[in-house]
């Protein structure tokens, strides 16, 4: 942990960057050139996997989404260049399932920032039983999602469930498009809040006591030193915590599948690839909607790194503004 | 009650693991295999074990799929996709024929199979087993829905929809239940539906060839009837949520005195004695009057694996399983209609199938869904646009329905 060592906030990290950069220039000289060699020869083998393994299908999911590829009608496969990208952006369900995955994603992940960092503080703060309350915290979390997931399709479901039943007056909730997309949203947020207010106090313990102790001598209230002292040097974790749990809301599918299985105008995104995909056997136009969120992640990815200087765990916190 | 049953679910769940784990220890030992991939049905290992008995060299194992129609196409589509060579008979929904004989999955049937399939089968499930003139399965079971209704309310059933609405509104003016059950939720039931009203009316959905959208006045009338019955007062509250069995339920509930359903909720009917006695069954409703209704047919075929390693067996395990005795126990034991004729006038069918002369006659008259490989996506571009049945808007409706149709029969369509 280099956090908890230095002690300064984020003013003082960027004060000390500039120091970090020359050494870079310095010639190599021999000795140090065969390490690297040495370096990059025992890097190949682990490279090499990871382009079959990851590269590659990527590629491939880029050409197949260039062909009118069905297996339905293997005989009428050919290179269309780029009309399924065209069908599917002119498409109404891409567009609704696009906008009901946004919905999804930027709620949930709200909700969870709050309840999350409210659980991280309690977590971080408690004196007693300090294991009971994490683990308990943290059992949500562990459930399998689809488990999870039938558990609250069942509790929803007229009949069988409680909620169903005192919430909902008996009603279907399920099978209504809005109702349904709020239930999974609830899913969602309570299957990974706990994973969120984990994030969120390892970003807690960067906070010095003695900073907060400072600032209530200097008469600052409790809000005070939450919104001015704590959140600007927990900053780098909170990011890092939004662009995760981002990441994963963007991409929602077992919640969904258990759930409703995208009827009634509910398909996130994921959910409709695999509708098209491993249901419509249409490997063309599937592959084009992986691609497309694929591009989509990548720039969920590039503006919370880019734009709010989000850093990847370990490195330095505010390393890139 | 609803306890003991929960756990007896249970317990049946843990013995079909159990069996099912025991089946697959039991393969390895040298003699060949021929693995069945069916739909769970109660009595089947039974007729497997019969098959057995007098099995020439070959073993048949019963390898249950999901419940749903969906989980079960998923799961050998998936598999037949990769070529894999440990499945050897497949029961097939009647609608999935054109797409994996279409995609080369699935073996023809030819010289002696072909010919024992064809003695002595109706002809309508005969041709869900056909593809551009080949035969590509063997029929196991049938089916068509027929109308039933309350005998002690309705002294003579309605023989059109515009009838059949009239008196259940009548019947509701006097106090007294009225309500039709149909399946109206956003699935296959809504596509039975559809289909059988867009064939009584004598129209078309798809062309002959399946390579081009029709959706001609026949399937506006349709959507018209529909429409006009989706609105009316006699149709459930729930109807666009409900399938078969929430159908059945509502019925036996006895809020309605009508239910357009499968044959099977005569046999389940028997557990609630009361409502029974009143079930009564006639031909389906038509559109015009004088006219004859065209229902569509479901029902299961056998096809055989275009990756199997022992294409003899497996075509000799096909026409075993679905022999005439076999065909009559699954018939008695699970309530599942025969495709072979003369089951039909076997006497012991007389008590478990009172309505087996509705049936047949039902049968020649009945229609096939829309038949082309693209049929999965067919199907859930009319569920989804028909759905709620209540805001069909007869001719903007058919306009939608033929522009995604042609895009899903194009693969340019995006399923929903």
């Amino acid at each position: 942990m280099s956090h908890a060592v230095s002690p300064a906030g984020a003013d003082a990290a960027v004060a000390e960057e500039p120091k970090l950069s020359p050494k870079a220039k310095a010639a190599l000289s021999e000795g140090k050139k065969a390490e690297r060699r040495l370096g990059l020869l025992l890097c190949a083998p682990a490279i090499l996997i990871m382009a079959a393994v990851a590269g590659w299908p990527i590629i491939y999911s880029v050409w197949l989404s260039l062909q009118r590829y069905d297996l339905k009608f293997p005989d009428r496969t050919e290179f269309v260049g780029l009309d399924n990208y065209i069908t599917v952006l002119s498409n109404g369900y891409w567009w609704n399932a696009m906008w009901v995955t946004v919905v999804i994603t930027v709620v949930s992940v709200a909700i969870e920032l709050v309840l999350g960092m409210v659980l991280a503080l309690i977590m971080h703060r408690t004196l007693v039983g300090r294991g009971i309350v994490r683990t308990s915290t943290l059992i949500p979390y562990g459930i399998v999602t689809v488990v999870a997931a039938f558990s609250w399709r069942y509790a929803w479901t007229p009949g069988t469930g409680y909620l169903a039943e005192t919430l909902a007056g008996g009603d279907p909730v399920l099978t209504e498009k809005v109702p349904a997309i709020m239930v999974v949203t609830l899913a969602e947020i309570w299957k990974t809040t706990p994973f969120m207010a984990l994030l969120l106090m390892a970003g807690l313990a960067l906070v010095p006591d003695d900073l907060l102790k400072a600032a209530a001598m200097d008469g600052a209230t409790a809000w005070q030193r939450f919104i001015k002292v704590m959140v600007p040097v927990m900053k780098p974790a909170i990011l890092v915590a939004l662009l995760f749990r981002t990441l994963d809301a963007f991409r929602i599918f077992d919640n969904l599948f258990v759930l409703t299985a995208g009827s009634q105008g509910t398909s996130s995104v994921s959910m409709l690839t695999y509708n098209n995909l491993i249901k419509g056997l249409n490997l063309g136009i599937g592959s084009t909607m992986s691609v497309l969120i694929f591009i989509a992640v990548a720039i969920i990815a590039f503006v919370f790194v880019k734009l709010f200087g989000t850093a990847a765990p370990g490195s330095d916190g505010g390393g890139r503004r | 009650m609803r306890g003991t049953g929960h756990r007896l679910a249970a317990a049946g769940g843990a013995a079909l693991i159990a069996t099912s784990v025991l089946a697959g220890c039991g393969s390895g030992d040298g003699g060949i295999t021929i693995n069945v991939y069916k739909y769970p049905q109660e009595s089947f290992q039974k007729i497997v074990d019969n098959c057995n008995a007098t099995a020439d060299g070959y073993q048949i194992v019963y390898h249950k799929l999901p419940r749903e129609a969906d989980g079960q196409r998923e799961q050998m589509v998936r598999r037949l996709a990769a070529e894999d060579t440990d499945m050897d008979v497949l029961a097939l929904d009647v609608t999935w024929t054109a797409e994996l004989a279409k995609a080369g999955w699935i073996k023809e049937f030819t010289g002696q199979a072909k010919s024992e399939v064809e003695d002595g089968t109706l002809e309508t499930p005969l041709d869900t087993a056909r593809y551009e003139g080949k035969l590509y399965g063997a029929p196991d079971n049938t089916n068509v829905q027929l109308l039933w209704y309350r005998g002690d309310l309705v002294p003579t059933p309605p023989k059109t929809w515009d009838e059949m609405i009239e008196m259940g509104s009548q019947l509701k003016a006097q106090g007294k239940p009225g309500l039709v059950e149909a399946t109206g939720k956003q699935y296959e039931g809504l596509v039975v539906l559809y289909n059988t009203l867009v064939n009584s009316a004598g129209g078309q959905i798809l062309d002959e060839n399946g390579t081009k959208a029709v959706v001609d006045d026949g399937a506006v009338k349709a959507l018209e009837v529909l429409k006009k019955f989706a609105t009316s007062d006699v149709v459930d509250p729930s109807f666009s949520n409900f399938a078969e069995d929430q159908a059945r339920l509502a019925m036996e509930g006895g809020n309605a005195a009508f239910m357009l359903n499968w044959p099977y909720v005569y046999a389940a009917a028997q557990k609630v004695p009361d409502f029974a006695k009143n079930l009564k069954w006639a031909p389906y409703p038509s559109i015009d009057a004088g006219d004859e209704a065209e229902v569509t047919v479901g029902g299961i075929n056998y096809a055989v694996s275009a990756f199997t390693q022992h294409s003899e067996e497996s075509f000799d395990a096909v026409m075993c399983l679905r022999n005439a005795e076999n065909q009559k126990f699954a018939a008695i034991n699970d309530g599942v209609p025969p495709t072979i004729e003369s089951v039909y006038d076997d006497p012991e069918m007389a008590e478990p199938y009172p309505m087996r002369d509705a049936i047949l006659e039902t049968l020649k008259s009945a229609s096939a869904r829309p038949r082309t490989p693209a049929y999965q996506n067919v199907s859930t571009v009319i569920s989804t646009i028909l759905s709620p049945p209540a805001s069909i808007d007869p001719q903007a409706t058919a306009d939608r329905l033929r522009t995604e149709l042609q895009d899903a029969l194009d693969s340019k369509g995006v399923l929903p």
